[in-house]
């Protein structure tokens, strides 16, 4: 991906606000989009057995705030994800996005999946506009948008190929369109980048860090890579399984923009000593 | 595309087959006259293009031909449009399963061919039983793909639509019909192929036109190349409406490229 190309609203690649390079002080005065309180998933498995996927679990997400979700195989990142997303139900708790009781699919969410979820008799553009035609959005302004974040994420041209031309990172790409393209202030992403090779990983990582520090959004992320989780995130918020809960939340303050080069420095290494010291006792992370 | 791999395609697709069709009808020819075989018995493929082309210029074939074609076309739409109905009804409605699914797959197990006397004394001699024997063979292929395409629907996608705040209804329409298209071209590449059969065994059973019925006219009179004639006819009907099948799933259902060789159904 070439630096020059940027959001369509945004003019120059322009560097980090200081709330970017200051994330710790921020937070004390960021609004809560997001609250999350005591949420509990049991599940009833066949033989009847309860398996309690979420214990308890309290979370506070600021407005325009970038949180990881680590933890292995399990520990109910996914379910939390689903279950925010509004496709999955909690058992108990309450969430509640700007005040308002969220429960169900919500306008104001955008999701990523961890296959790219294309619908193959669409094409990329098609596909990018689901929501769009989900929501029965106007269709003109938001197809000048589709058009633009796929310009944005280096996918000009491609707009009328069919997802089986595409690549896996191409792919995945056009899926992080599509849960842009209506303009939701959260983003939910679900290891989206599970299923690339390292080099397209690294790549998708500092787009999304620049999709993010241009357009403002909320970003909550899945993953269970520890370097990704602390490369992109304000706080990574660390879970283990069994019940699946919330073992610490760790607040990151490298400065911003990162690069790939920083994987390298002794303080991005702390970072990730102290978020692995946590399953050192439960074993590794897949 | 270079002409040597187009002259190779050619070679392989077009070329290889009709070589193959010359090598087995030549023998075949050269067998029954070396040996002297009976025309009764075996006739030679000279005989047969004879009676083949014979039928079709003096116009004895056509009146038959379009009979049964009549027969095959109605039932098959008939059965079809039931099935696909049917099918929708039961992948749909919890309810129209447990009350009508039993009952159907009773239906299926009965074969076709043993009820055709009854539709006949049913329907009478005409082209009505014929195409109502037709229709109930065309039925279940259509029936079951429904059924089992409306089912197939990836849940990641269902998800992903729901997460943006589908309905069930927007679910339905955008993703769940779409999916269960190429079964349901898998279930009438089956059942137009299955419907000529219904119209020949409607016609052997009792009828007063038809391929069929002029099939065991000409076996009655000892005619056999007029009725390898007609067999020939049948097939090329076969293949037509197969490759007619085959036209609009490859237009329809363009993100598959062989549905039909991956899909299993009926």
């Amino acid at each position: 991906m070439g630096d020059t190309m940027t959001l369509p609203h945004v003019t120059t690649a322009s560097p980090p606000s200081t709330t970017r390079h200051a994330p710790l002080i921020a937070d004390a005065v960021r609004e809560t989009l997001l609250r999350i309180a005591h949420v509990e998933k049991t599940y009833a498995t066949k033989d009847g057995q309860a398996i309690h996927a979420l214990k308890d679990v309290n979370l506070d997400i600021g407005k325009g705030e970038f949180i990881s979700i680590v933890g292995p195989s399990g520990c109910g990142k996914t379910t939390l994800l689903k279950i925010l997303a509004g496709i999955l139900r909690r058992s108990s708790g309450d969430i509640a996005m700007q005040g308002r009781d969220l429960n169900g699919p919500s306008r104001e969410l955008g999701v990523v999946f961890q296959a790219p979820v294309l619908l193959p008799w669409r094409t990329v553009l098609q596909n990018v506009m689901v929501p769009v035609e989900v929501q029965k959005r106007e269709r003109a302004s938001f197809e000048q948008r589709a058009r633009q974040l796929l310009a944005m994420v280096g996918l000009t041209g491609f707009e009328n190929k069919y997802p089986t031309e595409l690549s896996g990172g191409m792919q995945q790409r056009v899926g992080i369109c599509r849960a842009l393209v209506h303009d939701p202030s959260f983003l939910l992403m679900d290891e989206p980048f599970g299923a690339l090779d390292a080099m397209t990983r690294e790549q998708m990582n500092e787009e999304l860090q620049r999709i993010w520090t241009e357009s403002r959004k909320t970003v909550l992320l899945v993953t269970h890579s520890i370097p990704e989780a602390v490369y992109l995130a304000d706080r990574v918020v660390v879970m283990t399984p069994r019940p699946g809960r919330i073992v610490d939340i760790i607040p990151v303050d490298l400065p911003r923009p990162r690069t790939l080069a920083m994987h390298n420095t002794p303080e991005f290494g702390r970072f990730v000593a102290r978020i692995r010291a946590h399953f050192n006792s439960t074993g590794s992370l897949d | 595309m270079k002409v040597d791999d187009r002259l190779h395609r050619f070679t392989q697709a077009v070329l290889l087959p009709l070589a193959t069709l010359c090598l087995f009808i030549g023998g075949w020819e050269a067998l029954v006259r070396g040996l002297d075989i009976s025309q009764i018995v075996l006739p030679s493929p000279s005989a047969i293009a004879f009676a083949f082309s014979d039928g079709l210029l003096s116009g004895d074939f056509t009146w038959h031909l379009a009979v049964t074609m009549y027969e095959v076309l109605a039932g098959f739409i008939l059965g079809a449009a039931a099935g696909l109905v049917l099918g929708f009804l039961i992948a749909l409605v919890p309810l129209a399963e447990r009350i009508l699914y039993p009952y159907i797959v009773a239906f299926q197990t009965v074969p076709k061919v043993a009820i055709a006397p009854i539709m006949v004394i049913w329907f009478g001699y005409g082209v009505t039983s014929k195409i109502v024997i037709t229709a109930t063979i065309a039925f279940f292929p259509l029936l079951a793909n429904t059924i089992m395409g409306l089912r197939a629907t990836p849940h990641d996608q269902i998800e992903m639509l729901v997460s943006y705040t589908a309905s069930r209804w927007q679910v339905f329409t955008m993703v769940r019909l779409k999916q269960a298209l190429p079964y349901i071209f898998v279930g009438l590449d089956v059942a137009i192929v299955l419907s000529v059969i219904g119209a020949i065994v409607g016609e052997f059973v009792g009828a007063k036109a038809g391929l069929g019925y002029l099939i065991l006219q000409k076996n009655f009179n000892l005619d056999m190349a007029g009725t390898f004639a007609i067999l020939i006819i049948l097939s090329l009907i076969g293949v037509g409406l197969h490759a007619i099948v085959s036209w609009a799933q490859r237009r329809i259902v363009f993100w598959i490229d062989t549905a039909g060789d991956r899909v299993m159904g009926a």
